[in-house]
């Protein structure tokens, strides 16, 4: 869990620092941001990470329905009257939920953009690469799709909050001082992430608008 | 017919009777020691540690605890210390300072030769300990520290913060269930022994209730060894725990073995005071306070001021005033009973002037806050719990409250009842401390006895049964003991009066608190054994306990220990009014010098009384073990 | 003050359980949670009823055996206390307490409000001890340990093994509980020899016994009766992987 959430973790920093480039100015963005995708798509190396972080995926999600059904059986019969909750933040007791959405929404993503990219029939733009830029911006005019994404970024925020520091601890820091830096920097992390996110589909709405 | 009991106590100087003892022992092979079965009852540091140490040699042992995990066994509770002669302070101490500390605080009613090995014995345990990993306190260089307790000039108490106790049995319950996962040691959690079963007069076997079935069960051995603890809670109010008891030990009191200086009792003076009629229990502040905190009470019994604002002159620092050289760690009985004029005398303070102040302001200012905190950090903060005062900013409030029975099943020199095969070990034996215990000299004894005693004199017993079978569970002696102990639940059942046990429990307390608690006299002992008898005849119709056998029942559990109280109370009075003389804990008011100090008569009533059962409670047979002091010539003691 | 109370009351494992209501108007602030439990118990008994089967013992926060959910929280509403040091001036006049037992799949309920939490002893028989005979120790200050390491390990080592970081863990996870006698081994010189056998023996044991995983919610820390460090868990975790990875 701890690992491959890690490794998720690290993976959001690369993804978003690609993402960033939707910031440039339109037709520099379209450009760079396409050539860069094929760079991706036609790496070898990429590839092969790309293959770690499918498994990634599919590992952390197995490993999440394996600690839910442990959790279920070593619950045995609930509480009727129950508020343990004081004792903890709400999102750390629901990393499931909060997990299910991200899921969801990976779907989404994946069919919308990475499936669409793969094997979808794409136009090509002024450098001959598949115009990949065109259909995220095409995509973030709908304000429902805005919406969504950002319900998903949100929930993925607070997934981070609690499993950045929770996967450090798994691994086994115990330092009290190194702990309350994980603690600091997961914070830091999982709110850089979740701004770097949310900015890049509202300025692409609101800039489309205008 | 009164009796002279002899102890079996090793030829030779005082100093080389233990090393004679074991030189000449009798050893059983590793073979044999297979073949072999050994009941322990309890899971205290005695108990625990017999039961894991004689599993190390290589017995089958078969431990019983009606707790629900041997851990939670009451030497849990113990706060303040464990003492050992290491002499690591450089300050005086050694073996024999301390056999001398440990019996002048007993006011020389104790075996000299027991007294000696627990002081022999006593640096063996520190090393046990700590190589088993308990966290005792520690120098910054990482050698360990000590600090002093009441009644010696020397610091030798080692100590794991308030909690010494917890640490020591969490050592011994883990090398207890080491020799669980072995496959060495059963283990019986929750299950309360009723009786002991004697076959040809040896101890063979026990009947136990499983208390989360009330099922009825046998167990046979080729010994028994009885590691119950201390009957305190018998006053009711008491610092023991809930569910502490005298049952293990008085069943096997009325099957022969002797009952020995059963009154006395020690009242720990350091103790929170009752708040109300509801209290269940009273929470002891380990003695270990008495180091730091000065106790006082207000000169003017009419006082009305915040402690706080008392000044100076208006305060009595009365065992400073009276006893000079020990100041406030004069030993538990002597600060108890000055605790007691003090509230007798009307200077109480509370709303139920009951109690006494220990103020550690001046502690505070010499060495700050923080210090205090990490040396009685966990108790300022039980005292908060507890009371909702915070004692960093004014003095605690503390009486005295029973607290250690230095009375118990009579032992000779191998810890061996009066009954041939069943032992007795830790507190629920009466040998090393005479009439008053030494503050951190309970966890010692316990300790000593289970690691580094029982193992050697239990063996010397085994050598000879090594040819005898397992003991066989349907012999016409365990179906009759049976028989009696469901008898006996049955009649509580049956009686349907209008009490519980524990009102019965309230009262029978009461009654010995006020007359046979810190001060005695024979016209209130003699009306307390009229009371009892009622109380006791009481008892019979007019119990109540819901339920029925076959199941948990917590009220039948509690109406065994109380029918047994009642029996043993009465026995605890007839001891108390039959020794005319003042000795430790024992105070009689008609024996006492013309300063109030305890007067002793050492020409007659130099010897431990053993009682023995006749069958009814109210006329037991005094025997008499005389105490012969080869070494030491007993003195008035004194702590001035 | 007045108090109603809806006290979980069960037969034993295998029946149903169910609250039920009970009146108590004449309870004093200064009584322990334990001891209005006491108070009702005998007016239940007067009543011809079946008191409420409770598990207690030492009465002052050392010995473990008590232990509730009241109100939804694994020994009250104070923070690192137990049910025995609980008083009654933490509620108010009129208040409706809730008393459930302890629940987990390990902690099978053998009547009312009274578990069996053996499993934590068998946790502990797995490993939790430094395996020395009696009569084998060295000079006990021929092992130096500093004050720091046995501060440190003391604070591990305080457990009093109630269960309640069980009772109050969304997982049912006896991490804190077996983290904490691993790191008091693990921190000193006398335990850590066998620091990789212990974790990997009692890591099993503890899932053998049917408690669920650590998802570091830190639930149990702030329930904790001695506030045991979460830190410990990660300790474990350490030793664990370490065990696992670098040596076996």
């Amino acid at each position: 869990m701890a690992i491959t959430g890690l490794f998720l973790s690290f993976f959001l920093i690369i993804h978003l620092l690609g993402n960033l480039q939707l910031l440039l100015p339109a037709e520099e963005a379209q450009l760079q941001y396409n050539s860069y995708s094929r760079l991706l798509g036609g790496n070898i190396l990429v590839k092969l990470v790309a293959y770690v972080l499918y498994l990634c995926i599919i590992l952390h999600t197995l490993d999440a329905i394996y600690l839910s059904y442990k959790r279920k059986k070593a619950n045995g019969i609930s509480y009727s009257y129950d508020r343990r909750g004081r004792a903890s933040t709400w999102y750390s007791r629901n990393m499931m939920a909060l997990g299910i959405i991200i899921f969801v929404f990976l779907v989404i993503h994946f069919k919308d953009f990475w499936y669409h990219y793969k094997f979808g029939e794409l136009p090509l733009d002024a450098n001959g690469n598949k115009d990949l830029y065109t259909l995220v911006v095409v995509a973030f005019e709908e304000l429902w799709y805005v919406i969504l994404y950002i319900i998903a970024i949100l929930a993925l925020g607070y997934h981070l909050l609690h499993g950045v520091f929770s996967a450090h601890r798994t691994i086994g820091l115990y330092h009290p001082m190194y702990n309350s830096m994980v603690q600091v920097l997961g914070v830091v992390f999982a709110v850089a992430i979740t701004v770097g996110y949310i900015v890049i589909p509202l300025y692409l709405y609101f800039n489309l608008q205008l | 017919m009164t009796k002279t009991i002899k102890a079996s106590i090793p030829e030779g100087p005082l100093a080389e009777k233990w090393s004679n003892y074991k030189a000449k022992a009798r050893l059983v092979s590793p073979n044999n020691r297979k073949r072999l079965e050994v009941i322990v009852v309890g899971t205290g540091l005695a108990g625990a540690s017999a039961a894991a140490s004689l599993a190390e040699m290589g017995y089958n042992v078969k431990s019983f605890c009606f707790q629900d995990s041997p851990r939670r066994a009451h030497s849990v509770a113990a706060q303040g210390g464990v003492n050992a002669a290491k002499n690591y302070k450089n300050d005086g101490d050694s073996i024999y300072r301390m056999f001398y500390d440990t019996l002048k605080g007993g006011d020389f009613r104790s075996r000299e030769a027991n007294t000696y090995r627990l002081a022999e014995c006593s640096a063996n345990l520190i090393d046990q300990a700590v190589a088993q990993g308990v966290p005792f306190g520690r120098e910054y260089g990482g050698y360990l520290r000590n600090r002093s307790f009441g009644g010696v000039q020397v610091s030798r108490t080692f100590y794991a913060r308030g909690q010494t106790g917890q640490q020591l049995l969490l050592g011994s319950y883990q090398a207890l269930l080491r020799q669980q996962h072995a496959g060495k040691v059963k283990l019986y959690a929750r299950h309360e022994m009723l009786d002991v079963v004697l076959i040809e007069g040896r101890a063979r076997g026990i009947i136990a209730r499983n208390l989360d079935t009330g099922e009825v069960e046998r167990h046979g051995a080729h010994s028994v060894v009885l590691a119950t603890g201390g009957f305190g809670k018998i006053y009711y109010l008491s610092t023991l725990a809930m569910g502490c008891n005298a049952s293990a030990i008085w069943r096997a009191h009325k099957k022969g073995a002797y009952m020995a200086n059963p009154s006395w009792t020690q009242i720990h003076p350091t103790s929170l005071p009752q708040s109300g009629e509801h209290q269940s229990k009273l929470t002891l502040m380990s003695e270990s306070l008495r180091n730091d905190g000065r106790i006082w009470v207000p000169k003017d019994k009419n006082e009305t001021r915040l402690p706080v604002d008392i000044p100076e002159e208006d305060r009595d620092y009365y065992l400073e005033r009276k006893y000079p050289s020990f100041g406030n760690l004069a030993p538990r009985d002597i600060s108890s009973r000055a605790a007691k004029e003090q509230i007798d005398q009307g200077k109480g303070v509370g709303p139920l002037k009951n109690a006494v102040y220990l103020d550690f302001s001046r502690a505070i200012k010499e060495y700050g806050q923080e210090v205090i905190a990490e040396r009685y950090g966990n108790l300022f903060t039980m005292y908060k719990k507890i009371t909702g005062i915070d004692a960093y900013k004014e003095p605690m409030k503390i009486s005295p409250a029973a607290h250690f029975s230095m009375g118990g099943l009579w032992v000779d020199y191998e810890l061996m009842t009066s009954i041939p095969g069943l032992f007795a070990i830790g507190e629920a034996n009466f040998s090393d401390h005479g009439a008053n215990r030494l503050g951190a000299n309970s966890l010692l004894q316990a300790c000593v006895d289970g690691y580094f005693i029982l193992p050697y004199t239990l063996q010397n017993y085994l050598a000879d049964q090594i040819r005898i079978e397992n003991t066989d569970i349907n012999h016409p002696a365990f179906e009759e003991s049976e028989k009696q102990v469901r008898t006996q639940m049955q009649n509580f059942l049956k009686a349907k009066g209008q009490k519980t046990a524990e009102e019965f429990h309230k009262e029978l307390g009461r009654e010995l608190y006020d007359k046979c608690g810190l001060l005695r006299s024979k016209e209130g002992l003699e009306k307390a054994v009229g009371n009892i008898r009622k109380l006791r005849e009481e008892y019979k119709f007019n119990l109540l306990v819901p339920g029925t056998a076959g199941e948990v029942n917590s009220e039948l559990e509690k109406a065994g220990r109380v029918s047994d109280y009642m029996e043993l109370a009465e026995l605890m009075c007839i001891d108390a009014l039959h020794r005319e003389e003042s000795c430790g804990a024992h105070f009689r008011a008609e024996y006492q010098t013309e300063e109030g100090e305890a007067k002793r008569d050492d020409e007659n009533f130099c010897y431990s009384a053993a009682w023995e059962w006749t069958g009814n409670p109210s006329s037991p047979i005094l025997n008499k073990e005389p105490l012969v002091f080869e070494t030491v010539t007993p003195t008035v003691r004194s702590y001035k | 003050m007045k108090i109603n109370l809806k006290i979980w009351r069960q037969r034993d494992s295998q029946s149903k359980g169910e609250f039920k209501e009970y009146h108590l108007d004449e309870v004093s602030r200064d009584m322990s949670f334990l001891e209005m439990l006491d108070t009702l118990n005998i007016k239940l008994i007067k009543q011809g009823e079946n008191p409420v089967e409770f598990d207690h013992d030492c009465r002052e926060g050392i010995c473990g055996q008590c232990g509730v959910m009241i109100n939804g929280i694994a020994h009250g509403p104070l923070k690192n206390t137990t049910t025995c040091q609980l008083h009654m001036r933490s509620f108010n006049d009129g208040d409706t307490i809730y008393v459930e037992p302890f629940k987990a799949a390990a902690f099978p309920i053998v009547r009312d409000l009274k578990v069996n939490r053996s499993a934590l002893d068998h946790i502990i028989a797995a490993g939790g001890y430094v395996s020395v005979d009696t009569g084998q120790a060295p000079e006990a200050n021929s092992i130096p340990v500093t004050f720091e390491q046995a501060e440190s390990a003391f604070d591990a080592a305080a457990c009093i093994g109630c269960g309640a970081c069980v009772a109050s863990c969304k997982n049912s996870s006896a991490a804190l509980f077996t983290s904490a006698k691993i790191s008091h081994l693990a921190q000193l010189p006398q335990g850590d020899k066998e620091t990789s056998t212990r974790v990997i023996s009692m890591v099993n044991q503890m899932d053998e016994e049917g408690f669920g995983h650590c998802t570091n919610t830190e639930a149990c820390q702030v329930e904790c009766p001695e506030d045991i460090s979460v830190l410990n868990i990660a300790r474990m975790n350490y030793e664990y992987n370490r065990a696992r990875v670098v040596k076996k």
